[in-house]
């Protein structure tokens, strides 16, 4: 089997990406590797009901000054870009839940007064939920930058197998910090106004990437038939559609993966990934056509 | 004036749906966006704009080519991994902290203020709307989302307006962060799955760390009564409280599609349990 990374990303949330995430991860079995970078919000933990075998906490460097050696020149102040140390009067301030931990006050302070602390982000918890091997991070609570916790799960990916990431809602930096550098983007939305709203917003920031996506229509039964006119006016592959079914909805209630709660969509998930990986093999060609 | 933030935690459980029923509802309001990365909204309460306005946020770093001694000192403390073996910014990685500016000692690199999105004031059926649109891919939704709440709130003080009314972004990071800092009032709109509960363990404990009181609406209860009834006990043990449940009802979707709000069409579940829900926040908010 050919290692890849495919991402599963929406625009909208409540889409039904976590469902899609676990139940491609699990039809893969050993093969597969599932990431959660939803890091604000994570839930395939809650389908997937992994043994965790190891916690690790992710921090962010930031400042500590040694107030013996700190002269008050106040260039720390002025190099900071985001107001997180900053001189007043006789004494430095800082402010930790500010700082982005660049390491500039620390490498340009003229006295070394300044080292490095670290600002918990939140946990990064890994494990397997049968054969699959999981990984997730979970942002500590009041914690408001997800972006670098998001690499420190991507630090993760397992090369030797296929990579499943469960990627956040929205079109912002934490969805770009997921979704660079997939093979392939997988695009789980509804058929409803809002649902083609935030697909078109995120497809327009996946065409910068140049990766190739394609969408699977979930609820497709329900709204209208607008997503279905933008795929096919835009050439984008519509990968699977998953009807309403009240059966589906109550299994995921209760955290139950759509493919046991369903088990006729075994056959859907594993159709999905050939598909998948004949897109990436069509694709890479022309990709590299387009780039030289 | 009363500030009234709604939030979820999980994404997709009907914040902006109900946001636009309290718009309806609610006699004289100013509505606020603030899931700016992804802001419906506007579709079902039709603005027109009448003030549009750039949003310049994230700095980025460049380099000029001409002055350039390829030292590659900018590339080795950049912490962010965003300057290539030849020295191209990627500005997707780029923080925008300048440390590769005061590195450089041929005085090459600069930061450069980009266009991030657009915010708008704009007249809706329902009254005032505050909204905005990040670029795809933009960082920064914090600043634009604190944004988007100042100007709303100057504009209910200027027309004298008592309410604004606030539809937040899922999760619980730098966007509602930024949305619940000095808001009167929250409520978490959630659904009785075990992940809409987990997600709304989260954003309580998120709020209850602001020290604002919170309600909690169950949208489509009668999915799993079980869960229903846990997300009742899950929100008095954090001193908060279940204002409302509303029924799954396809209507809900109906009406989106025809670009209203749910309480507009007539008299289904949904619409009788939403105007209840109202009817039980209103005096505490028009107070």
């Amino acid at each position: 089997m050919t290692p890849m990374i495919i991402s599963v990303a929406s625009g909208k949330g409540g889409t039904g990406k976590t469902t899609v995430a676990t139940s491609l991860a699990w039809v893969l079995g050993s093969t597969a590797q599932l990431l959660d970078c939803d890091v604000e919000e994570p839930n395939c933990h809650v389908l997937m009901k992994p043994v965790l075998q190891e916690s690790q906490p992710v921090a962010v460097p930031v400042p500590v000054v040694d107030a013996n050696k700190c002269s008050l020149c106040g260039k720390c102040g002025e190099i900071c870009r985001f107001s997180s140390i900053v001189v007043i009067g006789n004494q430095v301030l800082t402010f930790p839940e500010m700082c982005h931990g660049c390491g500039g006050c620390t490498l340009l302070c003229p006295e070394n007064a300044i080292t490095e602390g670290g600002r918990e982000l939140g946990v990064i918890e890994t494990g397997f939920a049968g054969p699959v091997e999981f990984v997730h991070g979970r942002l500590r609570v009041g914690e408001a930058m997800s972006p670098p916790l998001i690499r420190a799960v991507k630090h993760r990916i397992n090369r030797h197998k296929i990579a499943i990431l469960d990627a956040p809602p929205g079109a912002s930096c934490p969805v770009i910090q997921t979704i660079t550098g997939s093979d392939f983007i997988v695009m789980v939305t509804e058929p409803t106004p809002f649902g083609l709203h935030d697909l078109k917003i995120a497809v327009g920031a996946i065409e910068d990437l140049g990766i190739p996506l394609g969408v699977i229509l979930n609820r497709s039964d329900i709204g209208d038939g607008e997503v279905h006119g933008f795929c096919s006016q835009k050439g984008i592959p519509l990968l699977a559609e998953i009807p309403h079914e009240r059966r589906i909805a109550e299994g995921y209630a209760r955290g139950n993966l759509l493919v046991d709660s369903t088990p006729q969509y075994v056959d859907t998930f594993l159709e999905l990934f050939v598909t998948i990986r004949d897109l990436i093999n069509g694709n890479r060609p022309h990709l590299e056509e387009t780039k030289s | 004036m009363k500030e009234l933030v709604i939030i979820s935690g999980k994404g997709g459980t009907g914040k902006t749906s109900l946001t636009a029923c309290f718009a309806f509802l609610a006699p004289n309001k100013v509505l606020a966006d603030c899931d700016v990365d992804a802001a419906d909204l506007h579709i079902l309460v039709h603005p027109e704009i009448h003030h549009e306005e750039d949003f310049r946020g994230a700095a980025k770093a460049a380099i000029d080519r001409e002055k350039c001694s390829q030292c590659q000192k900018c590339r080795e403390t950049c912490r962010f991994g965003a300057i290539n073996a030849e020295l191209v910014v990627n500005p997707l990685s780029c923080e925008g902290c300048g440390v590769c500016v005061h590195v450089c000692s041929e005085q090459a690199v600069s930061l450069e203020e980009g266009l991030n999105g657009h915010w708008c004031i704009s007249d809706t059926r329902f009254g005032p709307m505050v909204h905005a649109s990040l670029f795809p891919g933009a960082e920064n939704s914090g600043k634009l989302v604190a944004l988007v709440r100042n100007q709303a709130r100057d504009l209910a003080r200027k027309k004298e307006i008592p309410l604004v009314l606030v539809d937040g972004a899922p999760g619980v990071g730098c966007p509602v962060i930024s949305s619940l800092t000095g808001a009167d009032r929250v409520l978490i709109v959630t659904e009785p799955t075990l992940s809409g509960l987990h997600d709304m363990e989260r954003a309580m404990q998120l709020v209850r760390g602001f020290r604002i009181p919170a309600w909690v609406v169950i949208n489509k209860c009668d999915i799993n009564p079980e869960v229903a009834d846990r997300i009742e006990q899950v929100a008095l043990r954090n001193e908060s409280k279940v204002i409302g449940r509303i029924p799954y009802d396809p209507e809900v979707i109906q009406s989106m599609v025809q670009r209203r709000c749910a309480v507009e069409n007539g008299d289904s579940s949904a619409s009788r349990a939403i105007r209840g829900i109202w009817e039980r926040l209103a005096p505490d908010l028009l107070s």
